[in-house]
């Protein structure tokens, strides 16, 4: 990892495994002296948070599925009799169920800090990047994991999910049959769904730890975009962060116990109470809260085909976001016109969110004009944020002076007289 | 109101209910608000309620709704409605039955029904009388002969009913109530159809059914239309939810066990950074 490992192995037998399997090092010079930029915020305690709630998904998932029947005629029953008749069994389901809205909470958090703060930037990348698929995974796993249920929103939120699929020209039409496993949504469909949504949490996995590699190379960075210079701008991550996060943890976890013992269906819809009918479309298809502004995107344009390609590349720009922002400066802290645009970017992100919960032609209270053009305009400037105005600010913008180190940051211009604390 | 705030509004608006969308437009009537006991952080269900919701739900509603999900022990499960009850040799005091199966009173209820049970070693199906561990029988062999039955339509399974309508509670009581409105020139019902403005779409195929001494009350509790509503909407929560007072006990102290760890871990935070400049 970054600089020396400073690990001492202690007894006799930690020697010996050090030499075989230096695996207790590796915990040691990850998260024990890991330098760490003093001055990270509230903001950078998301990580910690979202390795709980993978956690979280996947022990509960593991409880859900020992007593789940993967089938069309028993798959609504059983998620009923793990709510009844299991031991805690409620409480295991709605864990599960609102841990997934937690953790797309928890997400959609960290990734705004990363574009406030310009994470993505050189020299990380490659973590960026692994971020995104970690993103896309987690949407993958939500969505079949809906499925599951095998209420009147599962089935037709599936429906519409593959038809759409099915709309892109030569592949499309394959890749709906073998996601459905035969012609339209059914029990293979529910049992295919059941074996994925069991796999990808375990893919989501092995990303989180190229992610955190990813992160333990350039290290993390900080709230003034500044680089580590020497040993003073940082802290081992152990007292320092683990207690910080700790504490931001156990603050999620309430929020998290608030829903699941005394909101625990506000986050879901109620028609996925009843059992899926192939025969009776739902009045209003709408997906979980965590998709509506990709729900939106989809229907902004009348082109079905259009629709598919610009909701999947409102997600595939995050990929070349690092070579689209063209400004050498990292933090939006320092950036003055940037800033504004980025707020403007995470407010459209929220009414497309609103767009994708409403009927498009409904009026909305913007002008009185429907929520179709509504989700239109802020879809455009979705796209214009990441391919006309993050490029351009590069050029234009004239950044704000930026302390010479993350030391001078916190401590001020006296920070060469004190003395280096915590070494 | 001005641009912005009418788009405060509406953003605040659609938060809070983007995930249960809104029901059909149209005229459809927001369901009446009502109190009831099982309502905020501490609310638990009144027993008497439940116990004479269930009384409506049996002597009307199950003539065709099933509710597939419950068995009749459930009704003498931990905070069921017929778990612990009046004591009939000492006013004043209760007996807590905690087998369900060998509860008097679901034992009772359990001997209204006839269960075709078997095969028996001949092969044989037999008829045999109800035991509190049997589902509660369905009123129709299937989907088809219920239709059949109602003029085409479904009455749904009330397992979760509750759970499974926007704003449940508030919204079947209305739906119950909601009869006797006078339809609008635009409306035109069919025959087999009544006008009930709180359903979407505002014609249903189930008649009135709560009618003034429809059932009879024990004691001096009124079979009003309003008294059965409500009472019948509890027994329908109970059964949608029967793990809710458990949730919201576990709630609490999870909730104050993690409030002291939190604070605990901000002093602990707060000490380790004492003497550090970030
Ligand atoms: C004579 C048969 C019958 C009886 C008795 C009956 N219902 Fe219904 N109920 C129906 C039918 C049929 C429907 C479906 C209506 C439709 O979809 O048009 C229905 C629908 C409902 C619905 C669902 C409305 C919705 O939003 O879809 C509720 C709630 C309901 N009934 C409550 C009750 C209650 C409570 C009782 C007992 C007090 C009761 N019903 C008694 C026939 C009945
Ligand atoms: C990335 C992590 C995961 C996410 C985001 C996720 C998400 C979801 C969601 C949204 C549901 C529907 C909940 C509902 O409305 O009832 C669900 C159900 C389910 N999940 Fe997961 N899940 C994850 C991991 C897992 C794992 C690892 C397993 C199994 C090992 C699992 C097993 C199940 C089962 C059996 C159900 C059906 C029961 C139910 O619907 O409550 N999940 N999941």
């Amino acid at each position: 990892m970054s600089g020396p490992s400073t690990y001492k192995p202690s007894t006799g037998f930690e020697r010996w495994l050090d030499q075989r399997l230096p695996i207790v090092r590796l915990g040691w010079d990850s998260f024990v002296d890991f330098p760490t930029p003093r001055n990270l915020n509230y903001w950078y305690t998301f990580g910690g948070i979202l390795a709980v709630c993978l956690m979280t998904q996947i022990i509960t998932g593991i409880v859900l599925a020992m007593h789940y029947v993967p089938h069309v005629d028993h798959a609504f029953a059983s998620v009923e009799r793990i709510m009844r008749d299991v031991n805690y069994g409620w409480l295991i389901r709605y864990i599960h169920a609102n841990g997934a809205s937690m953790f797309f909470l928890a997400v959609y958090l960290h990734i705004v800090r990363g574009l406030y703060y310009g994470s993505y930037k050189s020299p990380r990348e490659i973590l960026w990047i692994l971020g995104v698929v970690i993103y896309l995974l987690m949407m993958a796993a939500a969505f079949m994991g809906y499925v599951l249920p095998w209420g009147q929103m599962s089935f037709w939120g599936a429906m519409v999910i593959t038809n759409l699929i099915g709309s892109l020209p030569i592949i499309g039409g394959p890749i709906t049959e073998l996601l459905w496993g035969g012609f339209t949504v059914g029990n293979p469909t529910l049992n295919r769904f059941f074996s994925l949504h069991y796999l990808i949490p375990f893919l989501i996995a092995g990303a989180v730890i190229l992610h955190i590699w990813a992160l333990h190379v350039p290290g993390n960075g900080n709230p003034t975009g500044i680089s580590v210079k020497s040993s003073r701008d940082t802290l081992p991550f152990h007292p320092y962060y683990t207690v910080k996060d700790g504490f931001a943890i156990v603050v999620f976890m309430l929020v998290f116990a608030f829903f699941v013992f005394y909101w625990p269906n506000a986050l879901g819809h109620a028609d996925n109470y009843i059992e899926a009918n192939p025969l009776a479309t739902p009045a209003h298809i709408v997906p979980e809260w965590y998709l509506l502004p990709f729900y939106a995107i989809l229907r902004a344009v009348p082109d079905k085909l259009m629709g598919v390609l610009l909701m999947f590349g409102s997600i595939g720009i995050l990929f070349i976001l690092p070579w689209l922002d063209t400004s050498k400066v990292r933090s939006m802290r320092y950036r003055p016109m940037a800033k504004w645009f980025f707020i403007f970017f995470v407010v459209s992100a929220l009414i497309l969110g609103i767009c994708g919960a409403m009927n498009p032609d409904d009026p909305s209270p913007f002008f009185g004009m429907s929520y179709l053009w509504v989700a239109r305009i802020f879809t455009a400037y979705y796209f214009a944020y990441f391919l006309v105005i993050l490029p351009l600010l590069g050029f234009i913008e004239k950044p704000k002076p930026r302390p010479a180190s993350i030391e001078e940051a916190v401590l001020g211009p006296r920070a060469h007289a004190a003395p280096a604390a915590a070494e | 109101m001005t641009i912005v705030k009418r788009l405060l509004v509406a953003a605040v608006g659609a938060l809070a209910l983007a995930a249960p969308a809104l029901a059909a437009g149209g005229d459809q009537h927001h369901p009446e608000e009502h109190t009831w006991s099982f309502e905020g952080p501490f609310g638990t269900f009144d027993r008497a309620a439940v116990r004479r919701g269930f009384q409506v739900y049996q002597n009307v509603c199950a003539a065709c709704h099933s509710m597939k999900l419950l068995s009749i022990r459930n009704l003498g499960e931990k905070n069921g409605p017929f778990r612990v009850m009046p004591d009939p040799e000492h006013e004043g005091e209760v007996i807590e039955y905690t087998n369900p199966n060998d509860n008097p009173y679901l034992r009772a209820i359990a001997a209204n029904y006839i269960i075709v049970d078997g095969p028996d070693s001949a092969g044989e199906m037999f008829e045999r009388t109800g035991r509190p561990s049997d589902r509660f029988p369905s009123p129709f062999a299937n989907e088809q002969q219920a239709r059949a039955s109602n003029g085409g339509a479904y009455p749904p399974d009330f397992s979760v009913i509750v759970k499974a309508r926007h704003q449940g509670p508030e919204y079947i009581r209305s739906l119950l109530l909601g009869y006797g409105h006078e339809v609008p020139h635009d409306v035109h019902v069919a025959p087999g159809q009544y006008y009930n403005p709180y359903f979407p779409g505002g014609k249903l195929a189930m008649p009135p059914q709560l009618r003034e001494g429809i059932v009879d009350y024990e004691g001096d509790i009124e079979a009003t239309p309003e008294q059965m509503a409500h009472d019948v909407v509890a027994f329908l929560s109970w059964a949608s939810d029967p793990k809710m007072e458990e949730r919201k006990q576990l709630g609490l102290m999870v909730m104050i066990y993690l409030f002291i760890f939190a604070i605990l871990m901000w002093f602990a935070y707060r000490a380790v950074w004492a003497n550090v400049e970030h």
